[in-house]
């Protein structure tokens, strides 16, 4: 049995995790917070430049379980750009009998061009300004890649200062099919979707403990490093023990569909549903424990707040996710 | 990852399935036959064949195998499935057995491990005292040396110990160096609590529990025990009772109680006709995530432990997490049971009529999770646990002296 990471997989999280921390340091996201940039080509040119753009593409030797530990640590580090969009995109384009699609496959998987996920039915759509192509992933209608060129879009001020949405509107008839409905990919592509989001609320949630966890450690009141009361202690332990075990739920999910279980999509809608709840709750415990300072522009646990909450509410509520995992547990 | 164990795991796992259809009979055949004669024969085969006592040395009546966490988990796995006894359980063999091979003489491994591993032997744990709970150091039953230095005298008051009623003996903390500093004055004796000096009696807990299968307090007055049955050395009993166990400890089945537990609940939804219930449905789901969170955990500790490796800090929690879903699973079931919940359940405290159960038996469930958040090491101060060992944060001015 093996159940914990590789060695390789770690290095994959600490090339990440190393990148980023060289291309988007603190002061970058900053910056881009109060910008109106909706992608930062920087960034986004140093991750692609690992070469994981083709993370999920048959052939790769990897699978969603290295997607997942790759967009986990972009989520700690609330990177911007398309990353989910980018990986499927790939893995759709790659599979797909659609020559067109396929014909837009090397420049997708170096990151030259730019794809961004499309819940079906959704009006705002992430980094979209920025995309050269949106992948169309609906359970309902199947999986399209349409130019952005076909496509209306509307600037709006986003929540979610790290990865802005715009208002998007497409033509029903734009672009191309690659998956039908009724074709298994599609729902493989959307159950993809749930465990790559829910590693980035994984990330974030990590981050935002691990931020409480170093304040509380240096902050001093009463004479003292606040880390001893008994009070926040006990606070930051029920965050640990929040994140620290979901990440199991994550790793299977992502396996289950790699091994393509049966009880694949279950273990995504599981792992949408509890990881970004997980998130949720955590920002703001993590707001509670720095006090003043947390919640203040500047210090940026804010960043962190606004994509948990894009990601609780993105492909889905939690409640969404949980109504289906009922009915797909038979109950 | 591979949640298969391999090969080498399955061939092995052939063998004891072999073993096991030669051995232990399907249940219907065992009808009218001496059970305990027929168990105790079974676990003696079984021993030799390598399957059980793995940690324990031959000469004291173990298999005295490698550490194996998969060959383990294997024979844990159809045991279960063919429903045949494990070792025989309790104190002793967690406790008394472990803590004896690492720091008891050959003397006391002689006399004792041998007759623990066979259950003759019940081990009760003296630990817990009126007022000491989580400030277990603070023990203050007295041990003193009889004038001629051959024997312990014992004083004072355990309490909340498992199986006290059956016990036959009991290892336990007392202070015989009242002077020293409070973690250095302790010593580790073990007792026949069959002496005069000796009195139990069983506590009535909150589930209305009362009997043999629940909990004691004990009462010392001049108990004797000899001095060569005092483990390690005189004032070092704390750091002796300290003795971790290192044996084939990692256990995926621990998890699989939670998911029988939270199956259970799904079919008590059903059973009240909540089961369409969309706020049911919900909760289900919500502590659903934390049941499967905690099982994949678990085969994540599994997995390190197999491979070697160090889990970090996940193992800390995986008992406050238990408890913490437990603690869900009662209050939906509480939800669920509704007005069923206004009567005791049958069986309880240990002299209620045998007879067929309703919804009402959750009550055992509900007030069980309570006991959890109490017993083997309080949640708060799991709690701390977690913040000081797990998250690197100061320790509490308070606590003084290891823990």
């Amino acid at each position: 049995m093996h159940f914990h990471l590789t060695e390789e997989q770690t290095a994959i999280q600490d090339a990440v995790r190393g990148t980023l921390a060289g291309a988007w340091p603190i002061e970058r996201l900053h910056a881009f917070a109060d910008g109106d940039d909706d992608f930062d080509r920087t960034s986004w040119d140093a991750l692609m430049a690992l070469g994981l753009g083709g993370t999920l593409a048959p052939d790769s030797g990897m699978g969603l379980l290295d997607a997942a530990l790759v967009c986990e640590v972009v989520g700690e580090a609330a990177a911007p750009g398309p990353l989910i969009g980018q990986l499927l995109a790939v893995a759709a384009a790659a599979c797909s009998d659609n020559g067109a699609a396929k014909s837009h496959l090397e420049t997708l998987a170096s990151g030259e061009k730019v794809a961004t996920l499309v819940h079906g039915g959704s009006a705002f759509v992430p980094c979209a300004r920025a995309a050269d192509f949106f992948l169309i992933v609906d359970r309902e209608a199947g999986v399209r890649l349409v130019a952005a060129v076909d496509a209306a879009i509307e600037a709006v001020k986003a929540a979610d200062r790290s990865r802005p949405v715009s208002k998007v509107a497409i033509p029903a008839d734009a672009g191309e099919t690659l998956f039908a409905a009724s074709d298994p990919m599609t729902g493989r592509l959307a159950d993809a979707a749930l465990v790559l989001v829910a590693a980035d609320a994984l990330g974030g949630a990590q981050k935002v403990t691990d931020m409480s966890v170093a304040y509380a450690k240096e902050r001093e009141q009463f004479g003292q490093p606040i880390g001893r009361f008994q009070a926040l202690k006990h606070q930051l332990a029920h965050m640990a023990l929040d994140v620290e075990p979901a990440r199991a739920l994550l790793w299977y999910a992502a396996y289950a569909w790699d091994a393509g279980l049966p009880d694949a999509p279950r273990a995504a809608a599981m792992a949408k549903a509890h990881l970004c709840d997980i998130y949720v709750r955590s920002t703001r415990a993590a707001v509670a424990a720095h006090g003043g300072i947390g919640y203040t522009w500047e210090y940026g646990l804010h960043y962190w707040f606004r994509r948990a909450a894009f990601d609780r509410a993105w492909l889905g509520s939690p409640a969404a996710h949980r109504a289906r995992a009922a009915v797909l547990a038979g109950w | 990852m591979d949640l298969s164990y391999g090969e080498a795991a399955e061939v092995f796992r052939t063998e004891v399935r072999a073993f096991l259809s030669s051995r232990w009979p399907p249940a219907a055949d065992l009808r009218g036959a001496d059970l305990k004669a027929f168990i105790r024969t079974f676990r003696a085969q079984a021993t030799d064949a390598g399957y059980l006592y793995r940690a324990i040395p031959k000469i004291y009546g173990g298999s005295e195998q490698s550490v194996d966490v998969i060959k383990a988990q294997v024979i844990r796995e159809e045991f279960a499935r063919a429903r045949a006894p494990m070792e025989v359980g309790g104190n002793g063999m967690n406790m008394t057995v472990p803590t004896l091979l690492e720091k008891g003489s050959d003397e006391q491994k002689d006399l004792f491990i041998r007759k623990t591993v066979s259950g003759d032997y019940i081990w009760g744990q003296g630990y817990s005292e009126p007022g000491s709970g989580s400030d277990l150091a603070s023990v203050r039953t007295k041990g003193e040396l009889s004038p001629d230095g051959k024997k312990w005298i014992i004083n004072g008051q355990k309490i909340w110990t498992s199986q006290g009623m059956q016990s036959t003996h009991m290892f336990m903390l007392v202070r015989t160096e009242p002077d020293a500093p409070k973690h250095d004055g302790i010593t580790y004796l073990l007792i026949d609590l069959d002496q005069p000096g000796v009195t139990r009696r069983p506590i009535r807990q909150m589930t209305g529990e009362e009997g043999d299968h629940t909990f004691c307090e004990f009462f010392f007055d001049n108990a004797e025990t000899p001095v060569s049955w005092q483990v390690g050395e005189r004032g070092q009993g704390w750091y002796v009772s300290r003795t971790t166990l290192k044996h084939e400890r990692a256990s995926i089945g621990g998890a699989d109680g939670l998911g029988r537990q939270f199956a259970k609940l799904v079919e008590l939804a059903k059973e009240v006709g909540r089961i369409d219930d969309l706020i049911v449905r919900d909760k289900l789901a919500q502590i659903e995530g934390s049941v499967l969170s905690h099982r994949y955990t678990s085969y994540r500790l599994f997995s390190c432990a197999a491979a070697g490796e160090d889990p970090g800090p996940v193992a800390l929690m995986m008992k406050l997490l238990l408890t913490e879903i437990g603690h869900e699973m009662a209050l939906l079931a509480q939800d669920l049971i509704g007005e069923h919940g206004f009567l005791e359940p049958v069986g309880a405290g240990g002299r209620g009529n045998r007879g067929p159960r309703g919804p009402e038996k959750w009550l055992d469930q509900i007030m069980g999770s309570l006991g959890n958040s109490i017993a083997g090491g309080a949640s708060n101060i799991q709690r701390n646990i977690v913040g000081e060992r797990g998250l690197g944060l100061p320790r509490d001015l308070a606590m003084s002296g290891e823990r």
